[in-house]
């Protein structure tokens, strides 16, 4: 009978037996840590209107993401974080007047359409954040590309009533460069959490002493960035941004860090990696030059997304002896 | 000073600490011992005994013509209770002789200890070590004979002794390589000669810092040579043991052989030792015993068909509620138990007895190909999709991303944040692949 009770608790698995203590929640409230910096400094640079447009966007993903797990019958999973972090990062990359429920409409696309669509966490091809932020762009064009000062620059009038030009649209329309150490700080008109890179800096790092970031994807990005960025530089300095430049100014900072390394939609292999970060790096600087749009991260993003499946499949490490030959 | 490894691999938490400064205990006698007549890979063995027979302790009961096979012998002297298929530790059922013992120990230190190893020629060697039905006590068990026949065509240049012990908790080899160096180099040098190799190395993780030092003073002035290696699993693994130790690679199905050496294990020259010296044969290994489930973790010497449940008593019995997960080997290759009645094979390591937080959970979460698989996979697979082609039975898709590859590690099932069970997955493809071939 004793024998007997002790076979019943037996547990019978195949090896491995023992796992890492890891889960997909942990690296995902990793990343919101990560983005407290980010959202600190957009408070602080555009005051308590940023503030309200994070807290509606993550909300509001959180409502779609909870509504289309009942619908689909599927186990509600907004405690993992993941939708948050959608909220959060399209929060940051819009701008700091946008009207609330425009926020709340690309919350509903990005998880509704971005992400559930496709099948939930793990099955969505583009970032879900920047598909949110797309299809604003295409909502509400005007809207998404009205600018404020900071409050620090802002006068007496307050926030709303002073338009501004973002430095990368000064850059562009006006040949208007903006200082190197405000971009740095943020102290610069653009969307809420992409102006300061000294922020987003403190994220990703962060995020990289986790050891949830490659180096080589913020690194490969930026760095494609400036590499292409300085061409054009040393061609016509007047004309083109220095390098310096293109990797502070407008979403590079953001991209590079949070949405360039989203684990979904970027690729395994490291040599997929490496084509992935390096054209989705030039892409931006092409279209920040030469395109009809100031800015560039995005779309350049994006469109290396839909590149990930083919990425992974024609980059195949070579397996551990392969190709060795043998008499 | 970089040490030397391979590419990728895994850190998980070694637990070694509980056993590593236990010096080897003798188990006591079994009053019954299961000797399963297949505990190798090969051709299992017909037993040469029947139901009431005397046995002595030594004696072969179980022996096959076959060359790829190793015979088996009682472990104690007694009598035959019975020969039927009982639980085996690797899974299912195999055809066990059951000995009743009278409780007489032989000793077998009596034997010529004076013998030198130049009076013995090469065959000569061989046949004592298939005699005495030695096999890789790492974990495969592999007939040892048959691996020091290499084919005439193949030019062996190095033999290696595997000394790493990258399996969690387990420290049997360890204990082994501290407590009897010279004994395990002496057992090298045969396996050496039996092949006519001159270059040996001693691969050993730097984690085991006295067994490094053990074997460097006992090999000081030889043409043997201690290298010591970064500790990460699996670096045991032989093709990642001969990668680290020659920087030769061995391409996929093919052998160490095909490159030129020869790997072997600590417990298997230690048993080859006593073979040569001492005409035993492989009736006895050194186990360890531990995990969070057992009361007093142990390394222990124990005779082959001892049953879990005795040897787990010897150590204070498992400790703790609920549920209960016993392996034979560690927790990372080592297999689960239905029942406690399995014996202790020649290729069993160590019990490992795991409890509570670390048996793994049950639930999975989609994969977020966060390519964690992909960068501990030391062969250099992508475990996520291998996953999923084995699990959907997409054979030929399988094979062309190399699920044939794999080793089995469990780097990518240890690592996945989604707890996705991916290498089970794997080993679904490859059992398909073997059904499809066959027919």
């Amino acid at each position: 009978m004793e024998e007997k009770t002790q076979l019943e608790k037996l547990v019978v698995s195949s090896s491995p037996h023992f796992l890492r203590d890891e889960n997909i929640p942990k690296i995902m409230h990793a990343v919101i840590l990560a983005l407290l910096p980010a959202m600190a400094a957009s408070v602080y640079f555009f005051g308590f209107r940023a503030l309200m447009l994070i807290i509606v966007s993550g909300v509001s993903c959180l409502i779609t993401e909870y509504a289309c797990q009942k619908i689909r019958k599927k186990p509600v999973t907004i405690r993992d974080g993941s939708a948050a972090i959608t909220g959060i990062l399209m929060a940051l990359t819009l701008p700091p007047s946008f009207p609330y429920y425009g926020a709340v409409l690309g919350s509903i696309f990005a998880v509704g359409v971005g992400k559930q669509l496709f099948g939930g966490i793990g099955y969505n091809i583009f970032n879900p954040a920047l598909l949110g932020r797309v299809f604003l762009q295409a909502t509400y064009p005007v809207m998404i590309t009205t600018w404020s000062e900071p409050l620090s620059k802002a006068t007496k009038a307050g926030v709303d009533a002073v338009s501004a030009a973002t430095p990368l649209a000064l850059m562009k329309f006006e040949g208007k460069w903006t200082s190197h150490l405000d971009l740095f700080f943020g102290n610069t008109p653009g969307s809420i959490g992409e102006t300061s890179a000294l922020a987003i800096l403190m994220g990703g790092l962060y995020l990289r002493y986790r050891g949830y970031i490659n180096w080589k994807m913020p690194l490969g990005y930026l760095g494609s960035m400036a590499f292409l960025g300085g061409i054009f530089y040393l061609i016509n300095p007047s004309k083109y941004p220095d390098p310096l430049f293109h990797i502070l100014a407008g979403g590079a900072m953001l991209g590079a860090w949070f949405m360039v390394t989203d684990m979904v939609t970027s690729p395994v292999t490291p040599l997929g990696q490496w084509i992935f970060v390096i054209c989705a790096g030039a892409l931006a600087v092409i279209i920040r030059l030469f395109g009809g749009l100031p800015e560039g991260v995005m779309y350049s993003i994006l469109l290396m997304n839909a590149f990930v499946p083919l990425l992974n499949k024609h980059t195949r490490p070579r397996f551990f002896g392969e190709g060795i030959k043998v008499e | 000073m970089g040490l030397k490894t391979f590419n990728h691999g895994i850190h998980p938490a070694y637990n070694k600490g509980l056993t590593q400064s236990k010096k080897i205990e003798k188990a006591s006698l079994p009053s019954k011992v299961v000797i399963p007549l297949q505990q190798h890979i090969g051709a299992p063995c017909k037993p040469l005994v029947k139901k009431g027979d005397t046995v002595a302790e030594g004696q072969k009961i179980g022996e096959t013509t076959t060359f790829v096979t190793a015979p088996v012998h009682s472990s104690i002297s007694g009598k035959v209770k019975e020969i039927e298929r009982l639980p085996y530790p690797c899974g299912g059922k195999v055809l066990s002789v059951i000995i009743e013992g009278d409780g007489t120990v032989k000793d077998w230190g009596s034997g010529d200890t004076d013998l030198e190893l130049e009076s013995i020629t090469k065959e000569e060697l061989r046949n004592i070590i298939r005699e005495a039905g030695i096999v890789g006590m790492g974990g495969a068990a592999f007939p040892t004979h048959v691996k020091l026949s290499p084919p005439k065509e193949k030019k062996i240049d190095v033999f290696i002794l595997n000394g790493c012990e990258c399996e969690p908790y387990l420290t049997s080899d360890h204990r082994l390589m501290v407590e009897e160096p010279e004994k395990v180099l002496w057992g090298m040098k045969a396996m050496m000669k039996a092949i006519g190799v001159e270059n040996g190395f001693i691969g050993i993780e730097e984690n085991k810092p006295d067994a490094i030092d053990a074997l460097e003073r006992v090999t000081r002035g030889s043409n043997i040579k201690v290298v010591a290696l970064k500790t990460k699993y699996p670096q045991g693994a032989e093709k990642m043991l001969v990668k680290a130790v020659i920087d030769r690679k061995v391409p996929v199905g093919k052998l160490p052989m095909d490159m030129g050496c020869v790997v072997n294990n600590v417990g298997t020259a230690f048993a080859v030792y006593e073979a040569v010296k001492y005409k035993k044969p492989l009736i006895e290994r050194v186990i360890t015993v531990s995990g969070n489930g057992v009361r007093e973790p142990k390394n222990l010497l124990v005779r082959i068909g001892t049953s879990f449940e005795d040897v787990l008593n010897q150590c204070g019995g498992i400790a703790g509620e609920g549920e209960k997960e016993v392996l034979n080997g560690g927790p990372m290759m080592g297999i689960a138990q239905t029942t406690l009645e399995a014996p202790v094979i020649k290729g069993t390591s160590g019990i490992t007895v795991l409890t509570g937080k670390e048996i793994k959970p049950y639930k999975y979460d989609p994969c977020i190909r966060c390519s964690s698989c992909v960068e501990v996979c030391p062969v250099n697979l992508m475990p996520y999709k291998l996953g999923d082609l084995g699990r959907l039975y997409r054979l030929d898709d399988f094979k062309a991303w190399g699920g044939l590859v794999c080793i089995e590690c469990g780097c990518c099932s240890y690592t996945c944040p989604s707890k996705r069970p991916l290498l089970h997955w794997i080993r679904v493809g490859k059992v398909k692949i073997r059904e499809r071939e066959k027919v």
